[in-house]
């Protein structure tokens, strides 16, 4: 068994060989198991955004991606696997869409020297770019999630919700359990009732949350969930009759397949963004043009222009404009990992900039700094319409509360940075 | 020819009972630990070992300390990961609590406390037998999860409920935490698994193994010739589970460095390390070894081939190996249900009579 998988190993090597020369960009994808349905979209935007890259500029700087995909089924041992096989092929960035793999890369990566960028997910207090010198989560998290999500509730509710009882449901897991902290400190600040009702991995069994829904009358249910949850959660709401636009999602629970299942009920569901939706914007010319006729889309191509298709490509988007800037930091077309990290650290992403590309107005303008890896957590407010069968932009992208989040991040990085030995960096 | 006991003459009763009464075996296994601890800590990297090597390692511990329960002592167990889980936020509350103290005696520890939760679960199983036994321990499993996701003082009160293994050592090399060096995990993780698999086979072939077996074969029968049923089931969930808990304590520490107990020890990791024995082979340390190596490395063999080598879509690849896998499993239970294990025995005994099988 060994000697069959040393010279399967070599050859893979030696196929390899030649290429040596690209840029390569990881992506640790998941198009199997119960979280597929959000793993799709958003790795074939990924992957189409970097053919587009190709087809079109030629490149980054003239030198060619190449993204090298593995499946890691949304598993924390396949992640492992995949890092490790994808890393000695000179990986510039990791971006894998999953909180628990996240987690287990952040050490590995930073004594790796390869930047890992999280965007909208993992661990929210990376943020603080002083202890975390590797990790970057711009251009918002989750705690900009929560935040935003309780923003909101005050908008429309003339800005006073005090007393009103507001339940998370949330994905038993880290990624669900990042919020809480916020909607606690929230809570305590502007008095509102908080419960907190945990779904099991993967999250298809929710009657009981939902009976509990049922019983207690929330004023708003905030979900947290990811993959077949969400579905479900939108299912059973639509039962209970539960008012659509009383029930908010984070950014991970709020694709065309979340909702579609539910049909006409689902309509009025809202979710929050960090980046725009549909696919109005030049940029999808060219994906048609030189990615989708001719033929060189990722997967079945059928997801152009999806929520999670957008974000996949703003991902790819932002890593690519990092490159470049790298490669103008360092003066090589060529870079190395090390010098990816010095190109996030100094990215700029202003509105001539999104709109040069294509993308105008797609998502915020922000810098990025070597304190600040967070950008500056604007949030919008995105609404389902079921009848056009669209996602729309229902409000501007807002400030949420940097003074709660500012406290926890610095609060949450400093015990990683004790527990870890870690000195800070930027001084 | 040159596997046989004839002209093997033994002289005394300690080289008769030995673990590897033939030449050829005994030989054959010096090679191999000489290989393991000599040649491949000076070729490893970081890719053979945390993606094969170590996986491997380690679920070859927990194969063993399920081996013992299921396989040598009768009792069947579906609560693997909840056990492996106390071995690991053992570890876990350990390192933090302890910085200081050497890495090997925190694993150990994390055994000895899964040995005590497990002889724990392990109670009704003098009163409930079969499968109402498996469904107790299936309770276990979930019991433990529901656990360790729900009181925070397991997982230091961090804001995610995640335990990361912070960087620790012996005897100054780093063990755990990304700056380890492979061959040290993997040198760690292997004397570990020797170990155990020494202390297994001479346990499962000396007195203790026998009473195993013998409430295996048949518990009342067993009884009236002089077995406490008792203290037989309990010492097999007690070694079993200390042998468990290492495994999980590896687990967490070395192998992923970050755990989610939902995630990476949930229901499904139960099962798979049921399935690993089953296949290698149910009271046979050596299946064991077999089980594990088939479920860890079958996998990445086929991602390699199909993805590296033929260069086909990732999903496709990850769809083919569910089925292969499965494939493979129902081929080698229907054509030799007693797993590898019998397999190799069969060999060595067609060996034994090689080139005359008359």
């Amino acid at each position: 068994m060994k000697t069959k998988l040393t010279t399967v190993a070599l050859g893979a090597l030696l196929a390899a060989g030649p290429a040596m020369a690209d840029l390569v960009f990881p992506d640790l994808s998941y198009r199997t198991g119960p979280y597929a349905a959000g793993g799709i979209p958003f790795s074939d935007g990924y992957n189409d955004y970097f053919t587009l890259v190709n087809e079109r500029d030629g490149g980054i700087g003239g030198v060619k991606a190449r993204v090298v995909e593995c499946e890691t089924g949304y598993n924390t041992e396949k992640g492992v696997e995949c890092y490790e096989a994808t890393k000695g092929e000179g990986a510039l960035i990791y971006q894998p869409l999953s909180t628990g793999i996240t987690y287990q890369l952040i050490p590995k990566v930073t004594a790796d020297d390869i930047p890992l960028h999280t965007m909208g997910y993992g661990r929210t207090s990376a943020a603080n770019g002083k202890v975390f010198s590797h990790v970057f989560n711009y251009p918002a998290n989750y705690w900009n999630g929560a935040s935003g999500v309780i923003n909101h509730l005050l908008e429309i509710n003339g800005g006073d919700i005090k007393g009103k009882k507001i339940a998370l449901l949330y994905h038993n897991s880290a990624y669900g359990k990042e919020p809480i902290r916020t909607l606690e400190e929230l809570s305590a600040k502007h008095g509102f009732e908080l419960k907190l009702l945990p779904v099991d991995h993967p999250g298809q069994e929710q009657k009981s949350q939902w009976l509990q829904i049922r019983r207690d009358r929330p004023d708003n249910v905030v979900m947290w969930g990811w993959g077949v949850m969400n579905q479900v959660a939108i299912q059973e709401a639509a039962n209970i009759r539960f008012p659509m636009e009383n029930f908010i999602g984070v950014w991970w629970s709020g694709a065309e397949h979340d909702v579609m299942a539910a049909g006409d009920k689902a309509n009025g569901y809202k979710s929050v963004t960090f980046h725009n939706v549909g696919s109005d914007f030049p940029v999808f010319d060219d994906m048609q043009k030189y990615v989708v006729d001719a033929g060189k889309a990722a997967g079945a191509g059928d997801n152009v222009g999806k929520v999670l298709y957008n974000r996949g490509m703003y991902a790819a988007m932002l890593a690519v404009e990092a490159a470049k800037t790298a490669q103008d930091i360092h003066g090589t077309a060529d870079i190395t990992g090390a010098m990816m990290r010095d190109g996030m650290e100094a990215l700029v992403i202003n509105e001539e900039k999104m709109a040069a590309l294509g993308m105008p107005n797609f998502g915020p303008s922000f810098d990025v700094s070597c304190e600040n890896h967070g950008g500056p957590g604007l949030v919008g407010m995105t609404q389902w319409d079921a009848s056009s069968q669209t996602w729309s932009l229902i409000s501007d992208f807002g400030a949420t509360d940097g003074e709660v989040i500012g406290t926890l991040v610095a609060e949450d990085s400093g015990a990683y940075a004790a527990e870890n030995n870690i000195a800070e960096r930027c001084n | 020819m040159f596997y046989r006991e004839a002209g093997d003459f033994k002289l005394s009763y300690e080289a008769d009972s030995q673990t590897f009464p033939i030449r050829f075996d005994r030989y054959r296994y010096y090679a191999v630990l000489a290989v393991a601890f000599g040649i491949i800590p000076f070729v490893i990297n970081d890719y053979w070992a945390n993606a094969i090597l170590l996986p491997f390692l380690i679920y070859s511990i927990a194969a063993i300390g399920l081996n013992i329960l299921v396989g040598y002592c009768g009792q069947v167990s579906l609560g693997t990961g909840g056990f492996m889980a106390v071995g690991a936020y053992a570890c876990y509350k350990l390192m933090t609590a302890f910085p200081e103290v050497s890495m090997f005696i925190h694993v150990v520890l994390a055994g000895g406390i899964t040995g005590l939760v497990c002889i724990l679960f392990g109670l009704p199983s003098l009163r409930i037998k079969g499968f109402y036994l498996a469904v107790a321990t299936l309770a276990a499993q979930f019991f433990l999860v529901w656990l360790f996701n729900r009181v925070p003082w397991f997982y230091n009160y961090s804001a995610s409920g995640q335990i990361n293994a912070p960087e620790r050592d012996t005897f100054g090399i780093l063990i755990t935490g990304p700056n380890a060096q492979a061959w040290a995990t993997y040198l760690f993780c292997l004397i570990f698994l020797t170990g155990c698999a020494v202390i297994a086979r001479n346990l499962t072939r000396g007195t203790q193994g026998r009473k195993w077996m013998a409430i295996r074969d048949m518990d009342i029968a067993a009884e009236i010739i002089g077995v406490n049923p008792l203290k037989a089931k309990l010492s097999a969930f007690g070694v079993s589970g200390f042998f468990i808990g290492v495994s999980g304590a590896l687990f967490f520490s070395v192998y992923l460095g970050a755990v989610e107990v939902g995630e990476a020890f949930g229901i499904n990791k139960s099962f798979l390390v049921l399935f690993m024995i089953i296949i290698g082979g149910l009271g046979s340390i050596f299946g064991s070894f077999a089980g594990a190596a088939f479920l860890v490395l079958l996998p990445v063999v086929l991602k390699v081939v199909g993805v590296d080598v033929l260069g086909w879509p990732t999903d496709i690849v990850a769809h083919f190996q569910l089925v292969i896998v499965g494939a493979l499993i129902v081929t080698f239970l229907i054509l030799e249900p007693h797993g590898l294990a019998q397999l190799w025995r069969v060999a060595k005994e067609k060996l034994r009579l090689w080139p005359f099988p008359h």
